[in-house]
């Protein structure tokens, strides 16, 4: 999980992972962890339960695995891809916790977007939220001090 | 022993929390003292695993389902550590608020793992 510091003196990647985005990618983290190995063992085990639910739960946790690693690895194209990801991870639950409460029979078990993220202390539908904002200011900081 | 451990590693938790979050508020990173903290909570998690492993060894079966139990024994175990290295490469009070996520987390997954083992 320790992600080494930029070498000094090297230019190139804005970093994203700096004060407050050092806490999203704990946030992510733990929604990748919780997303995947959660959607890996209903899939292998009970998959026919609720197959929607699941390979929900399995999409949500790629792309939480790819938020991550942008806000890892850095630099201008990862910041706008996890900007890009972020909107989409918002699209989801939002439609997916509109779902569940309009259409409750069509997911026999939750996902993680279930009510929009109930089951996570909310987090699935704030993080997105939060880290378009943090995402936006990076660049800002990056023109003003060049 | 088990639901003892849970409670146990939830309070110290939540202190763990409250404690960096304090940290956070003061404008501090984490210090030498919160790490010993952390070191804590993480033996307490540790102690967990143990004690859930040999209950299972010994034939008791969790409510909700062996490798869920597991899986999150392990990942209650490495919550705090995780926390703390980001906290390392992290010398401002964002490393102090990540640690307090991390207890946060850590003690939602004890009252998971209470109703996995069916107390």
């Amino acid at each position: 999980m320790a992600v080494p510091a930029e070498e000094p003196g090297k230019p190139g990647r804005t970093r994203l992972i700096g004060g407050p985005g050092m806490l999203l990618v704990w946030l992510y983290g733990v929604m990748v962890v919780g997303a995947v190995s959660r959607s890996a063992v209903q899939i292998a085990t009970e998959f026919d339960k609720a197959p929607l639910a699941y390979s929900l739960s399995a999409g949500a946790g790629l792309v939480y695995g790819f938020i991550t690693y942008s806000l890892v690895r850095g630099g201008e194209r990862a910041r706008r891809a996890a900007l890009v990801c972020c909107a989409a991870e918002l699209a989801g639950v939002l439609i997916v916790g509109t779902w569940t409460l309009a259409d409750p029979s069509a997911f026999p078990d939750s996902t993680v977007w279930s009510d929009y993220g109930m089951g996570y202390l909310f987090i699935p539908v704030l993080l997105p939220i939060t880290a378009m904002f943090w995402l936006r200011g990076s660049r800002t900081r990056r023109q003003s001090a060049p | 022993m088990l639901e003892a451990l849970t409670v146990a590693t939830a309070v110290a938790a939540l202190a763990l929390a409250a404690w960096c979050g304090w940290a956070a508020y003061r404008d501090q990173p984490t210090k030498d003292w919160h790490f010993i903290g952390m070191a804590v909570v993480t033996l307490l998690a540790l102690a967990q695993l143990v004690v859930g492993v040999v209950q299972l060894a010994r034939g008791e079966k969790p409510e909700q389902g062996t490798t869920i139990f597991v899986s999150y024994l392990i990942g209650a175990f490495s919550c705090v550590p995780a926390a703390a290295f980001m906290s390392l490469a992290e010398r401002t009070r964002w490393g102090s608020i990540t640690v307090a996520a991390g207890g946060v987390v850590l003690a939602v997954l004890q009252v998971r793992l209470y109703d996995i083992w069916g107390g």
